[in-house]
């Protein structure tokens, strides 16, 4: 397997793009992220996204965003692992490229969840759930969440406004991210008067509805002096998956795939959790973040919460999460956000980050989570 | 737009029905927390026997009355001081059309206008329609109005905007969705209480709220309903309507906005550089909430209200689907003499009786379905 290095990095903001089509945002993602390179050879594209079909009546996104961008006839497919599609995407280029198959590839995620109302986009995102034992049962993806929240605040003796200080973190970095949805700060009051969404969530829980996309190019390693940006390694690429429902889960509140996702990337790039310099967690909910944080081992079981609470998460302690927003200040386009996270980390790891910067980042790990954590997909990349 | 003519508002008139439901009565029933996010206090529903029709003919009475009123001044002043026993009715046969604006009509199929232009006694010899535009149907009647006196083709013509606003029991604009409007009589601009002194509409094919057929209650696009919609049209034909008479918002004394709820109308008017000075004695939509194709209308009628001679009003109206008709007019001194002669808007608000029972409010917006 050869190394693999990110050497361009594209992304729209992220909003309500009612004019835009998602042809329209995948395309400009990939040209940015060529210009960034500077490159302008590419041998194939993965366009990550959850639910053009449902969302837009639009499939085949490989050949149209490839169409698009003007690069037919190269080989170009979707990649689907519902909200960690985009995450999926920058794997499926990564491999492409260890493994030979090409020189150059790109990853684009890609959500356009705008053109239906909230029931519409509610419905389409509750396929990721389990279509005979959950969604059929009417059960929506926040009540999954909800039923996460609730049961986690039963076992470790939390309150619902005890969430709030990731809800406020991630605003509060947004503000520094001009591609963000969501730049204005929350306060813990605000997010404790916020409208329950599904009880205990509210809305000041939840990651909004909104359109984007992010797209990566990677290259081998050997290719990255061609290039005039800093070269990002890829250190580990992984993805694991547990059980579609939650209710088949030995126990709901420790997720499997993304504690062995965390573990097998840790182990592929030498790395402890002690080393990882910051963490780019899928906060779609507040209780997502917690369990995630919890599942790959930077707090304990039942402490993410004192953890957000002592400030340890905040750009300057020793934890920063969601440096740019996370999916609740920069906005979640299902499908985009996996592909976000990991521009934002290069972002980071080149000390382009402007005032959101973590100084002296070296490692920076992303993870994004489909489903109730039925799949996760870890990368920690490097400079 | 400019007619080839001048051609003013002669007269007008509201109306508001009485009953009263408070936003914490419809919350309550809904189980939602009636707290300060409640986007008014409490809107206007409409009595048993009322529909978009009879309220129509309400407000065509009250600009009828205050018509004959200006009428009686201006002959009296002819007259050289010699007091006329009492006012005459105004002559309805120089009104040469009678539209109604509104997206709740009685009748799917047959005009509300008809009814209306009997009730007056304005018929036969008389152009009569009904205006489908969402909340500027009553707005886009004014500027056909407008355009029948600013041509020649009428003396007089007669612009409603009206609605028993249709909210789906449940959703949020059930909150907002209520009852009333008023009624604009155009004339020539010599005999009118405010000028008008340019106009124009902005229109696009975009579907933020509409209802088809066989549908009880209007869909809406959320969020969408905001800046592509909305402020969007809203600032466009205000802009544009500005930018040709060389005006900024400091020019005018008061401005007239659609009232979805009170942050929209508020905010729109903002971007626009307008006060909340200027935009206060028109936010009819505090006080009832928002009253559809007579929205606007209402709001200007209040503004006639309290406005004087010399004095500016901006107008903008917005209609889902989407569209602005912006107008800017003149107060004359015939104003003054014409007020009085009909019920104010905020005597018509201050007309009020609550219902207090969810279920009697249902029973009043026709909100209980009977197959």
């Amino acid at each position: 397997m050869r190394d693999v290095v990110i050497i361009g990095i594209g992304q729209t903001a992220v909003g309500e793009h009612w004019g835009r089509s998602i042809r329209d945002l995948a395309a400009e993602a990939v040209a940015k992220a060529r210009a960034d390179a500077g490159v302008e050879r590419v041998d194939a594209l993965y366009v990550g996204n959850m639910a053009s079909g449902a969302l837009c009546g639009q499939e085949n996104l490989g050949t149209l965003v490839a169409d698009a961008t003007g690069l037919l006839p190269i080989e170009a497919v979707k990649i689907e692992a519902a909200c960690a599609s985009g995450g999926a995407a920058v794997r499926a280029a990564c491999l492409a490229v260890a493994g030979g198959a090409h020189d150059y590839a790109i990853a684009v995620g890609v959500e356009k969840m705008t053109d239906l109302l909230t029931d519409g986009v509610t419905s389409a995102l509750a396929t990721a759930a389990d279509a005979d034992y959950e969604a059929g049962h009417g059960v929506s993806f926040v009540a999954l969440n909800a039923m996460l929240m609730r049961r986690y605040m039963h076992e470790h003796g939390v309150r619902r406004e005890d969430f709030a200080p990731l809800a406020v973190l991630a605003h509060a970095n947004a503000a520094h991210n001009p591609h963000a949805l969501y730049r204005q700060p929350i306060t813990a009051e605000e997010f404790a008067a916020s409208p329950v969404v599904a009880d205990p969530i509210g809305i000041l829980d939840s990651a909004a509805i909104c359109d984007g996309a992010a797209a990566v190019l990677v290259a081998p390693a050997s290719e990255a002096r061609r290039t005039r940006r800093l070269p990002i390694r890829i250190a580990a690429s992984t993805c694991v998956t547990d059980t579609v429902g939650l209710a088949e889960r030995r126990d709901p509140l420790v997720w499997e795939a993304v504690a062995a996702g965390a573990r097998r990337a840790y182990a592929l790039a030498k790395v402890g959790p002690g080393d990882i310099d910051f963490f780019e967690p899928h906060d779609a909910f507040t209780i997502v973040s917690a369990l995630s944080l919890e599942a790959c081992g930077f707090a304990d079981r039942g402490s993410a919460l004192k953890m957000a609470a002592e400030g340890r998460l905040a750009r300057d302690g020793d934890r920063p999460i969601c440096t740019l927003g996370g999916l609740k200040g920069r906005g979640h386009p299902v499908g985009a956000s996996g592909a976000y996270q990991i521009v934002e980390v290069a972002l980071q790891l080149r000390g382009e980050a402007g005032a959101a910067q973590i100084r002296g980042a070296r490692t920076g790990m992303a993870q994004s989570v489909g489903g109730s954590g039925s799949v996760a997909v870890t990368h920690i990349l490097q400079v | 737009m400019r007619t080839a003519r001048p051609v003013g508002i002669t007269a007008y008139g509201a109306y508001v029905p009485r009953p009263r439901v408070r936003t914490a009565t419809i919350a309550a029933a809904w189980g939602r927390a009636a707290d300060g996010r409640l986007p008014v206090p409490e809107k206007s529903v409409p009595s048993i026997d009322e529909d978009t029709a009879t309220m129509a003919i309400e407000a065509a009475r009250h600009a009828l009355a205050r018509a004959a009123a200006a009428e009686a001044v201006a002959s009296q002043a002819a007259a050289a001081g010699v007091a006329a026993p009492n006012i005459a009715p105004f002559p309805v046969d120089r009104i040469r059309a009678v539209w109604v604006g509104t997206e709740s009509k009685p009748y799917a199929v047959k005009p509300t206008s008809t009814i209306v232009a009997e009730a007056i006694g304005a018929v036969p010899w008389v152009s009569a329609a009904d205006f489908e535009f969402a909340c500027k149907a009553g707005s886009e009647a004014m500027q056909a109005a407008c355009a029948y006196v600013g041509s020649g083709m009428a003396e007089h013509a007669l612009a409603i905007g009206m609605d028993a606003a249709q909210g789906k029991p449940g959703d949020h604009l059930e909150m907002t969705a209520a009852a009333g409007g008023a009624a604009f009589l155009f004339g020539p601009g010599e005999t009118a209480v405010a000028r008008v002194e340019a106009s124009c509409s902005y229109v696009t094919d975009t579907a933020d709220f509409f209802r088809r057929q066989h549908m009880h209650y209007p869909e809406h696009g959320h969020r969408f309903t905001g800046e592509p919609s909305y402020f969007s049209h809203t600032r466009a034909a205000s802009t544009a309507l500005l930018e040709s008479l060389g005006r900024r918002a400091a020019d005018y004394r008061y401005a007239v906005f659609h009232q979805p709820n009170p942050k929209f109308m508020r905010r729109g008017a903002a971007d626009l550089g307008f006060d909340e000075a200027q935009v206060a004695p028109a936010a009819v939509v505090d006080r009832i909430g928002n009253t559809y194709a007579g929205a606007s209308l209402l709001g200007l009628a209040a503004v006639l209200d309290v406005a004087q001679a010399g004095d500016r009003i901006f107008f903008c109206s917005y209609g889902s689907g989407a569209g602005s008709d912006a107008f800017s007019l003149e107060v004359t001194p015939r104003l003054a003499e014409a007020r009085g002669a009909a019920p104010s808007v905020l005597e018509l608000v201050a007309r009020r009786h609550e219902v207090t029972d969810y279920g009697q409010y249902l029973r009043l917006a026709d909100g209980i379905r009977r197959l």
